[in-house]
């Protein structure tokens, strides 16, 4: 076994990594970035080393300085984690030559699979049923459209050396192909600096199915029986479980035949994913399941599978990176019980999931499973982190166990209800609404599930009259009584006859609140918001004193009631005041990100809801319209790197 | 510490009976308090909201840490008089916690007649910033006041503790590091100018604050010149101009926003230099107090029965027992502070004052604050006691009150009449804060005892002369008397002419403490040196 190990990555999984070396005996070297200098995974490792700036560009794909950093430190290996260099063969060659170890398969084994359709011809001489399409090397427009037109619409064009959704379009139609087509180039070539694409057949009633495998250096490869990741919004995983739900004996002995196969067609070695689609149409069927895509690399939600087999896929990969054999035999490795990952991001569900940075002013986990199941939370951040614009704004996995699918799934819903944050919106609720939607829980899921059903799970509902009265309460900054025994401190609200009315002034999504607030002579307060009916309430954090709690942070309140956060904006004089001071009309950029397209310029008479610029954040491109009719006086210069609250446009007075 | 039990019975029909009446009272009270909090009249608070302006309660609450406690000082100011609508003197004045720090603010009403300063305005604004002085605490006014109110000119001007002392305190208590904020919110003129630009940190509120020495009608009528109110002292020309002000606000919130930014930058540290202990309520609820007092002042019953629902567990370690029984002596704690306390359980004999007197002298050793709990008639009167040297003991007691240097807080739980008043601390004796019960009665002497002496003299006269006097005839020469003590002995009359600090609920009585000692305690304690006791 290594004695030190290096981890390239960051986040969640860089701590997931680091947990289970430490368990091994196993010292570990984070590396890190200018964002991440006091981040969770830096704090936990043993060593840490600063390999450059925040863009990921600067540091974590920055394969040479992170070798010479292992070197420095003297890690005899490195886990790529997954992401940045995980897939990435040329990265592989270069640790190999370093004399280290990569913690994953080789370097010809990603080649193998890192292009889509070399990979499927692969497949197909292996045995394997993959997806009609075209995967030839052709990028012209009219071959590619004909090529479509062949397969039959819908079809999916795909980034060739993609992953994760992004460059992937669907077309129904062929007058859509154009447009799709340039989109789809356009993300393909900023994820992956390669914009080229294949077409494959559109499978209606499509589940993701994906089989773990493992293999090791000795020729062995086993299978941990299957995840269903169907649960999926515009192609990227939102809650993932293992077993697949309906799962027959005859398809899942299919599935991982055919799985075990494409490992051994490549001599794995490491923990891998095999991808396939299943059409479940008419039921799942042993002859209705494509390869997709093998995925060389620990997967995101690789913890369902844990769940469900015991097995600690980490303690694999190292065990099998430092020459071992797999631990168990394929007859050993057994299934039990049902498992969830519901992945908890910063992004705004109800603005189309626009990924939402900030400060996790407050973050809280459940500390406890419900009965009779197993809870997990995987993180990379603590209270007081940001979730920064340069990264994937994962907040956290959560992660149940249960005898059976209806009690893990229960226990997930519980748990995502019971998550708290507070400084950036998250999908909770979606997260929560998902796990309850019937269709969900009757195992009735396709990859269309949720965009079917999206305005339904991502609904909002206004905050409850005492919800609001909570905030109001909090947002006057009122404490807990008894903080101190000094009597100033204790005497909540004191006064001769008649205490004193004070007046709290928030906001709930624009909308201005006024609350009546005076004190108890028993320590609490009554809240009265204007035309609302009067509660009695506990100041104080965690105040909520049945259903409701309330975390105060700078300039804001949230309350979380039934799964549900609501974040009141607490007026601010300040503010006010020097808006009244300014007096001009701007718009702000919504979000950290770069102004990827300009199209006013200064004069320019716009009008309400035109397009102005793009700004591209987290990978997306988010059209910045004009809020109302004016003169542009200022707009923003293409190439800028713009913050949150940056003002983008100024309009003439 | 032993605890005290109580001898009481709240199923007695005397216990239930006693907290009727006395409740009558405090509803009674409170009553007119929410009246006099209500300020001018429903025209006038009209007009100042229509202005954009925030009600001075309501400013108050906003300037306030929420859930502060706030004590008041001289809420019936000026009740009754001047025509009876001058809502607590046209100014509010009390304690709150602004950013964790207690301070004294001093708020002006505009609403009730422009918020000038009558004489009772001025003694409050004065009391409240002595309060400030020998508290160390920073004072905050939020100024809208017409000045000095002209037709009572003669008896707010020129003396030494009228308008100008105001200014003379500001000016010594900044020398003395206690800050003077000023927020201008409205009128600030003549010399009332001078509040804001004495003050160390100053806030105006645009298009409502104006701090001028002559306003445009006197501008105009001497030197002809025509200028607006904003122009000639408003919060810009004030801010980017003239600097008498410093910070420029752009509505009550934002300007008392500012304030509570001044206050969170004081750098002030409150230091208890006293021993304290974890508070824990008192055994016997303090709301039994009620079914304790006795409808008649005269009617006798023992003060620890008041002591045991006030203080820290109803623990109260007696000093001197046996001796001087008419005068209660002994430590406990409020709120975990230590106390002294002084309470009357009869009329004062020698060797109660002397008891008191060396109870004092052990206080100020051990920097302990004293409490007196006021019930008092007088001292005992004959030939007997004359000649035992009451006097001369009776002045030992006033000796050691008057110069005892520890915070010493009066509850004038019943009577004050006379040398007693004296000996337990009354307003002579600047005690940090004086407050009164609605049943409490204060006066030279009790009104029977007035009306008997001078029914005498007057029937001496009479038959001096070789008249005669009826018993009816007597009746009805005291009845006025009587009346007229009634009257003036009340708490309301009482407060109305700052004679106290306020009228109290009884059954708050231990968080009134509590407060007190604990904004006294801001202020080092010092050392006492006492003057010559006769022996």
């Amino acid at each position: 076994m290594f004695s030190k190990i290096l981890i390239a990555n960051r986040g969640e999984i860089a701590c997931r990594v680091i947990r289970t070396a430490r368990r091994m005996g196993v010292k570990t070297v984070a590396v890190y970035s200018d964002a991440d200098a006091r981040a969770l995974h830096v704090a936990m490792a043993d060593e840490a080393v600063h390999i450059g700036g925040s863009p990921v560009a600067e540091s974590y794909l920055r394969g040479d300085v992170i070798i010479a950093a292992a070197k420095a430190t003297g890690a005899e290996a490195i886990h790529p984690g997954y992401g940045f260099l995980s897939e990435n063969p040329g990265f592989v060659d270069q640790v190999t030559q370093a004399g280290l170890v990569f913690i994953g398969p080789s370097a010809d084994s990603i080649r193998a699979m890192g292009l889509k359709d070399a990979a499927k011809r692969l497949m197909e001489k292996a045995g394997v049923p993959v997806v009609p399409g075209y995967h030839g090397e052709a990028q012209e427009i009219v071959i590619l459209a004909s090529k479509a037109r062949e397969i039959g619409y819908p079809v999916l064009i795909k980034a060739r050396a993609g992953g994760g959704g992004k460059g992937m379009r669907r077309v129904d139609h062929p007058d859509d192909f154009a447009d799709a087509l340039s989109g789809a180039r356009r993300e393909a070539k900023a994820a992956f600096g390669d914009d080229r694409v294949l077409v494959e057949k559109y499978v209606d009633k499509p589940r993701h199915i994906e089989v773990q495998v493992f293999g090791d250096n000795f020729g062995n490869a086993v299978h941990l029986f299957e995840r269903d990741c169907s649960a999926q919004r515009r192609h990227q995983k939102v809650i993932e479980e293992a077993p697949a739900p309906g799962m027959t004996a005859e398809l899942r002995a299919a599935m991982t035949d055919a799985a075990v196969k494409a490992a051994k067609a490549i001599q794995y070695s490491g923990a891998g994913t095999i991808e396939f689609i299943v059409d479940a149409s008419d039921g799942l069927k042993p002859d209705r399941f494509w390869f997709m895509e093998m995925n060389t690399r620990l997967q995101v939600e690789h913890p369902v599978t844990e769940m469900i087999s015991g097995v600690d896929l980490v303690e694999w990969q190292l065990r099998v990176a430092s020459g071992e054999p797999i631990p168990l035999a394929q007859e050993d490795i057994t299934l039990s019980g049902h498992a969830f990952e519901a992945r908890l991001y910063a992004e705004d569900p109800a603005k189309g999931f626009l990924p939402a940075i900030g400060t996790l002013h407050h973050l809280s986990f459940p500390g406890e499973a419900a009965a009779g199941t197993e809870l997990r939370i995987e993180t990379g951040v603590r209270q007081g982190d940001a979730i920064s614009p340069f990264y994937d704004p994962m907040i956290a996995k959560v992660v149940t166990h249960g005898p059976d699918r209806t009690t893990a799934l229960a226990a997930l819903a519980d748990a995502v209800t019971r998550t708290e944050v507070a400084g950036s919106t998250t999908n909770a609720a979606f997260l929560a609404a998902l796990a309850r939607d019937p269709d969900f829980a009757s195992g009735d899921v396709d990859t269309g599930l949720i965009g079917r059903k999206q305005d339904e799970l991502t609904v909002t509902a206004p905050p409850s009259s005492r919800a609001v009265a909570l905030a109001a309460l909090a947002a006057t900054g009122a404490m807990a009584s008894a903080a101190s025994d000094d009597p100033w401190s204790s005497l909540t609200g004191y006064a001769h006859f008649n205490p004193l009315a004070r007046r709290a002034t928030l906001s709930f999504g624009g909308t201005g609140i006024v609350a009546h607030i005076t004190a108890r002579p028993d320590g609490r307060f009554q809240v009265r918001p204007e035309g609302g009916e009067a509660f009695v309430l506990s100041a104080g954090a965690g105040a909520g004193d049945a259903g409701a709690t309330v975390a105060a942070w700078p300039g804001h309140v949230t309350v979380f009631e039934a799964g549900r956060s609501f974040d009141f904006a607490i007026s601010d004089p300040f503010a006010r005041a020097a808006e009244i001071g300014e007096g001009t009309s701007s718009m702000r950029a919504p979000m950290p990100g770069l102004v990827k397209l300009v199209r006013a310029t200064k004069g320019d008479k716009v009008a309400k809801g035109q397009p102005l610029l793009v700004l591209e954040a987290m990978k997306m491109e988010h059209t910045i319209t004009a809020t109302h009719d004016g003169v542009i006086s200022e707009i923003a210069a293409e190439g800028a790197q713009v913050t949150d609250g940056t003002v983008l446009v100024r309009f003439e007075e | 510490m032993p605890t005290l039990h109580s001898q009481l019975s709240p199923s007695s029909e005397s216990f239930k009976a006693n907290a009727a009446r006395l409740r009558t009272l405090v509803a009674d009270i409170s009553e007119k308090a929410a009246t006099v909090e209500r300020g001018g009249s429903e025209d006038a608070r009209k007009r100042h909201m229509s202005r954009g302006k925030l009600l001075p309660r309501e400013r108050l609450a906003q300037l306030l840490d929420a859930g502060s406690p706030f004590l008041e000082v001289g809420q019936f100011a000026a009740f009754g008089l001047y025509g009876g609508d001058i809502a607590s003197a046209g100014v509010i004045a009390g304690i709150g916690r602004v950013e964790g720090t207690e301070v004294m603010v001093v708020v002006n009403d505009a609403t009730v007649k422009g918020g000038t300063y009558y004489p009772m305005t001025v003694k409050k604004h004065l009391r409240a910033q002595e309060i400030a002085l020998q508290n160390n605490l920073p004072c905050i006014y939020l100024v809208d006041s017409g000045g000095a109110n002209l037709p009572n000119q003669d008896e707010v001007f020129p003396d030494r503790d009228h308008f100008g002392r105001i200014f003379f305190n500001q000016a010594n208590m900044s020398a003395a590091g206690i800050p003077q904020i000023a927020c201008v919110m409205g009128s600030c003129t003549a010399g009332g100018a001078y509040v804001p630009a004495m003050s160390d940190e100053t806030v105006m509120v645009r298009n409502q604050a104006t701090i001028f020495l002559a306003g445009p009608p006197l501008v105009k009528a001497a030197t002809g010149e025509d200028v607006s109110a904003e122009e000639l002292g408003g919060a810009d020309l004030h801010t980017r101009v003239s600097g008498v002000a410093d910070h420029y606000a752009v509505d009550d919130e934002h300007a008392l926003a500012i304030v509570r930014r001044i206050v969170k930058n004081l750098n002030r540290k409150k230091d208890i230099g006293l021993v304290l202990k974890t508070s824990i309520p008192p055994v016997h609820a303090p709301e039994e107090v009620y079914g304790v007092i006795p409808a008649d002042l005269r009617q006798p019953y023992d003060v620890r029965e008041v002591i045991a629902r006030v203080v820290d567990g109803s623990e109260f370690d007696e000093f001197k027992q046996n001796y001087g029984t008419t005068l209660v002596t002994g430590f406990a704690h409020v709120h975990g502070m230590p106390v002294g306390i002084i309470a009357n359980n009869g009329v004062l004999f020698s060797e109660s004052a002397l008891k008191g007197a060396h109870f004092i002298e052990l206080c100020c050793q051990r920097k302990i604050p004293l409490v007196f709990l006021q019930n008092i008639t007088g001292f005992m009167v004959g030939a007997k006691y004359e000649a035992g040297g009451i006097a001369k003991d009776g002045a030992k007691l006033v000796t050691a009150v008057a110069t005892a240097q520890v915070p010493k807080v009066t509850i004038i739980i019943g009577g004050s009449f006379g040398a007693g008043n004296y000996g337990m601390c009354g307003r002579a004796y600047s005690p940090r804060f004086l407050w009164m019960w609605p049943n409490a009665r204060i006066s030279v002497m009790g009104g029977e005892q007035a009306a008997t002496v001078l029914a005498m003299v007057k029937r001496e006269g009479i038959e001096r002369k070789g008249g005669s006097w009826s018993k009816e005839e007597e009746a009805e020469f005291r009845a006025p008397i009587l009346e007229k003590y009634e009257r003036e002995g009340h708490p309301l009359y009482s407060s109305a002419r700052l004679w106290d600090d306020g009228i109290i609920d009884p059954a708050r009585t231990r968080e009134v403490l509590a407060l007190s000692l604990s904004a006294a305690l801001n202020a080092p304690v010092p050392d006492t040196k006492f003057g010559v006791f006769r022996m």
